[in-house]
C-alpha cells in the first residue's frame, strides 16, 4: 500500500525507532527561534552544561514583542526589552544566527523563513510557535514546540515525536471572486471544530488548493493549529519549485537539480489511505467572518449573529453565550452592520506582500470611514521594503491608514499595539480568543480583501459591498 | 523531574469548555525570561473575579484541576504548564486536552489525564457539593478517587512511565547519539543550513512614527 506525503516526511527523518511505546527520534531539519519561548530554554542548556549541537541549521528573529513604531529608539517596555537582549545574548553566546529589530530580514520567523529559502520542500521544521504549521505549505513537516522542546532540538537537533494520524482536507472547485485562502480555512475550521484536527497531520488537497499561490497557502497551513491539527501539508509542485528557486539560501546547480527531483517524489501515493478525509467544495464559499472567541466560531459574512438557542450540542451552546457576551453581540443581527474600531492588516497569516497588495487594490481612490482606525503591519521588513518599492505604502497612508514597521504587533499584542476593553477589530490575524489583542478586546477574524473593505465602510464588509466593486479584479491573497 | 506514582489534593472544578492557553496565561505573561515565578499569572483574566473558582477559599489550594473539554488549545506556550504548575497544581483532568499542551505538561511532570465526560461532570457535582473535597490520582492504577467514586483515566504509556521515573528528555535522547550522528551524514547535500548566512542586500529600515 502507498504512503501518504506526512508518512513520506517522517520516514525520512527517522532517526531512532521508538520500542515498546517509546517515541521515535525525529531529525529537525530547521528550527527558528524568537524572544519569547526560547529564554527558558537556553537557561536549561546552561544549567545543564549542554551546546547548541547545529547551530548551523538553527536562526533567531525578533518578533512578538517588537514595537512597530521608532523602532530606533530603545524599546521602552522593560520587560520586552530584557526577553530581546536576552536572545542577543543568547544567539551571541551560543553561535546562533539572529536578524534583530532594524534588519531588512527581521519579521514574523514564519515570514522570514520562507523568505529567506530557508523553507523547502522535504524538509522537517519546528519553532517555539503553534503558527510553525505555516512552513508545511511548502511540502514540508512543520509544527509547533514547547520550550522544553526548544531545549531537546537546540541540544540534540531531534525530538521524540508519537506518530500523527493523517487527514485529507479536499478542496474542490473554484474560489469565487472575492473569496480568499483565509475564508477556505476559516471554512475548514468551522466545519471541523478547533478540536477536529487533535492528533492529526491535515494534507489539503484538491483544485482549488493547487491553483492557490505559496502565499496563499501559507496563509491555510499557517491556521491548521486552529483546527486542533499539530501540522497542515500541501504537497509541493511548479508553484513550490518557482518560489523557492533564486532566494537566498536556495538550492543552486547540481543541488538543485537534485533537490527537485526529490521534491516530485513527496506527494501522497494514489493508493494511499488517509485516517479520515473532509470534503469542501471552493466554489460554496463566500467571504468568512469570526462571530464568537475561538477560531471555530465562523459564519459567512453574509449570515446574521447566531442564536445559541439554535446549537444543539450543549456544550458548544454554552461556549456561544459566553462568546457572545464577551463579544457584546446580539443574535440576528446582520454581519454587516457591526462597526468595528480597528482594522489590523498583518501577522504569520496574511501580512506578506499578496496581501497588502490585496488589500491596497480595494482601498485605492476609496476613503477610510472616519471612526475606523486602519493598521498596517507587514509580516517582515523585507516585505515593507517591498511594499514600499511598489508604492502600497503611500496607498495605505493616502487612505488614511498607519504605516508600521514589521512584526507580530496586535496579533497577539506583546508590544503596545493592542485593543482597548471593548475594543472590536476586524483582524487578518489566526486568533480571536478573548484577550488575544488586548484586554477585552473583540476580534473578528477576517481575509485581508474584507479587512480593506471594512476599513472603507466601517462595518464588517466585503469588497463586493463597495460601490463601484464591479470594477474591482479578484485577488489572490 | 520529581517522580509521581500518586498524588492526592483539593479538586477544582472548572466548568469551562475550550480553556485555550490565552486563558491560562495571557501573552502580557510571557514576557519573562525565567523558569519559575509564574502562580499570579495563572488565569489572569478571571482572578479578578471574588466568584472565580480559585478565589474561593475552599478551592485556593486546589491541586487537580478537573477541566472542560479542550483544555489548553491554542498557542504552544509552555508558560501554561509552568504556571499551572507554579500556583501548585500537580495534575489536570479533562475529557479531551489539546495535543501540545498534552505533550508540554508530560515533559514538565504535569499530570494531563483524560477523563470521559461522563465522569468529568461526576467529579464536578462531586467536588461542587463539597467544597475543599480532596482527590487521588494514581498513576500507577490510571484512576482518580474522590470518595466514595473511583473512575478511570488516560495517559500515554511513555508519558506515564517518565513521570514515574522522573526522567528528562533530553539525556534520554542522548543515548542514541551515535544514531543522530550516522543520521547526519546521510543528509542530502541540497538541505540549507543557516550558516554562513546569505541574504539579499541589507537595506536601511526606515523607522515608522506615530500617527499625529
Amino acid at each position: 500500500m502507498g504512503t501518504t506525503l506526512a508518512e513520506k516526511l517522517w520516514s525520512s527523518h527517522l532517526v531512532h525507532e521508538g520500542e515498546d511505546g517509546a517515541p521515535d527520534l525525529i531529525y529537525i531539519d530547521l528550527h527558528m527561534c524568537h524572544e519569547v519561548t526560547s529564554p527558558q530554554a537556553f537557561e536549561g542548556l546552561r544549567l545543564a552544561g549542554r551546546q547548541v549541537r547545529r547551530p548551523d541549521l538553527t536562526i533567531a528573529t525578533e518578533d512578538h514583542n517588537t514595537p512597530t513604531l521608532d523602532i530606533d529608539k530603545p524599546i521602552a517596555d522593560l520587560t520586552s526589552r530584557t526577553q530581546i537582549d536576552t536572545l542577543r545574548k543568547n544567539a551571541e553566546e551560543f553561535g546562533i544566527r539572529i536578524h534583530s529589530l532594524g534588519d531588512a530580514d527581521q519579521g514574523v520567523v514564519h515570514v522570514v523563513g520562507p523568505q529567506l529559502g530557508l523553507t523547502m520542500p522535504g524538509m522537517t521544521v519546528v519553532c517555539g510557535d503553534s503558527h510553525t504549521s505555516t512552513h508545511g505549505a511548502f511540502g514540508a513537516l512543520a509544527f509547533g514546540i514547547g520550550t522544553s522542546e526548544v531545549e531537546h532540538v537546540l541540544a540534540t537537533q531531534t525530538l521524540p515525536l508519537k506518530a500523527f494520524k493523517t487527514m485529507a482536507i479536499n478542496v474542490d472547485g473554484e474560489l469565487p471572486e472575492g473569496t480568499t485562502a483565509k475564508d477556505i480555512i476559516l471554512a475548514v475550521i468551522a466545519k471541523i471544530g478547533t478540536g477536529g484536527g487533535q492528533g492529526y497531520v491535515l494534507e489539503y488537497r484538491g483544485e482549488a488548493i493547487r491553483s492557490l499561490s505559496m502565499e496563499a497557502r501559507m496563509t491555510i497551513c499557517n491556521m491548521s493549529i486552529e483546527a486542533g491539527a499539530r501540522a497542515g501539508l500541501i504537497a509541493p509542485d511548479e508553484t513550490t519549485f518557482e518560489y523557492v528557486k533564486g532566494r537566498p539560501h536556495a538550492p543552486e546547480g547540481a543541488d538543485w537539480d537534485e533537490a527537485v527531483e526529490y521534491w516530485k517524489t513527496l506527494v501522497t501515493d494514489e493508493d494511499a489511505t488517509f485516517d479520515a478525509e473532509v470534503n469542501l467544495n471552493a466554489a460554496d464559499l463566500e467571504p468568512f467572518v469570526t462571530w464568537g472567541t475561538n477560531p471555530g466560531q465562523g459564519l459567512p459574512l453574509s449570515a446574521t449573529v447566531p442564536n445559541p438557542d439554535d446549537i444543539a450540542d450543549a456544550d458548544e451552546r454554552e461556549a456561544a453565550i459566553n462568546a457572545l457576551k464577551y463579544m457584546g453581540l446580539t443574535p440576528g443581527t446582520p454581519f454587516k452592520e457591526i462597526p468595528i474600531d480597528t482594522v489590523f492588516l498583518g501577522s504569520c497569516t496574511n501580512g506578506r506582500i499578496e496581501d497588502l497588495r490585496a488589500a491596497a487594490a480595494i482601498i485605492q481612490g476609496r476613503t477610510k470611514a472616519p471612526n475606523t482606525r486602519f493598521l498596517v503591519v507587514p509580516g517582515s521588513a523585507r516585505v515593507r521594503l517591498q511594499a514600499e518599492a511598489e508604492g502600497l505604502d503611500q496607498v495605505f497612508i493616502d487612505f488614511g491608514a498607519e504605516w508600521r514597521n514589521a512584526g507580530c504587533s496586535m496579533c497577539l499584542g506583546m508590544n503596545p499595539d493592542q485593543l482597548a476593553p471593548q475594543e472590536r477589530s476586524a483582524s487578518t490575524s489566526n486568533r480571536n480568543f478573548e484577550g488575544r489583542q488586548g484586554k477585552g478586546g473583540r476580534t473578528h477574524l477576517v481575509s485581508p480583501l474584507v479587512a480593506a473593505a471594512t476599513a472603507v465602510r466601517g462595518t464588517l464588509s466585503s469588497p463586493a459591498d463597495l460601490e463601484g466593486a464591479d470594477v474591482l479584479v479578484g485577488a489572490s491573497a | 523531574m520529581e517522580k509521581i506514582t500518586t498524588h492526592t489534593g483539593v479538586g477544582v472544578p472548572l466548568r469551562r469548555s475550550n480553556v485555550d492557553t490565552d486563558q491560562i496565561i495571557p501573552a502580557v505573561y510571557l514576557k519573562r525570561v525565567t523558569r519559575t515565578g509564574f502562580e499570579d499569572a495563572l488565569f489572569a483574566a478571571w482572578r479578578g473575579d471574588e466568584d472565580f473558582i480559585l478565589n474561593q477559599p475552599a478551592y485556593t489550594h486546589g491541586s487537580v484541576l478537573v477541566a472542560g473539554p479542550d483544555f489548553g488549545t491554542g498557542s504552544s506556550r509552555e508558560h501554561a504548564v509552568w504556571a499551572l504548575k507554579d500556583y501548585g497544581f500537580k495534575v489536570v483532568l479533562a475529557s479531551r486536552f489539546a495535543d501540545i499542551f498534552r505533550g508540554n505538561s508530560g515533559k514538565q511532570g504535569l499530570v494531563a489525564g483524560v477523563v470521559s465526560q461522563e465522569n468529568i461532570e461526576l467529579l464536578w457535582k462531586l467536588l461542587e457539593t463539597e467544597p475543599g473535597k480532596e482527590i487521588t490520582v494514581s498513576l500507577e492504577d490510571r484512576t482518580v478517587t474522590c470518595g466514595e467514586l473511583t473512575v478511570p483515566f488516560e495517559i500515554d504509556d511513555y508519558v506515564r512511565w517518565r513521570l514515574m521515573e522522573g526522567l528528562d528528555d533530553i539525556g534520554l535522547t542522548l543515548q542514541n547519539e551515535q544514531a543522530i550522528t550516522d543520521f547526519e551524514a546521510t543528509r542530502g547535500s541540497w538541505r540549507p543550513t543557516t550558516l554562513p548566512a546569505k541574504t539579499e542586500p541589507k537595506v536601511e529600515i526606515e523607522a515608522a512614527r506615530p500617527v499625529q
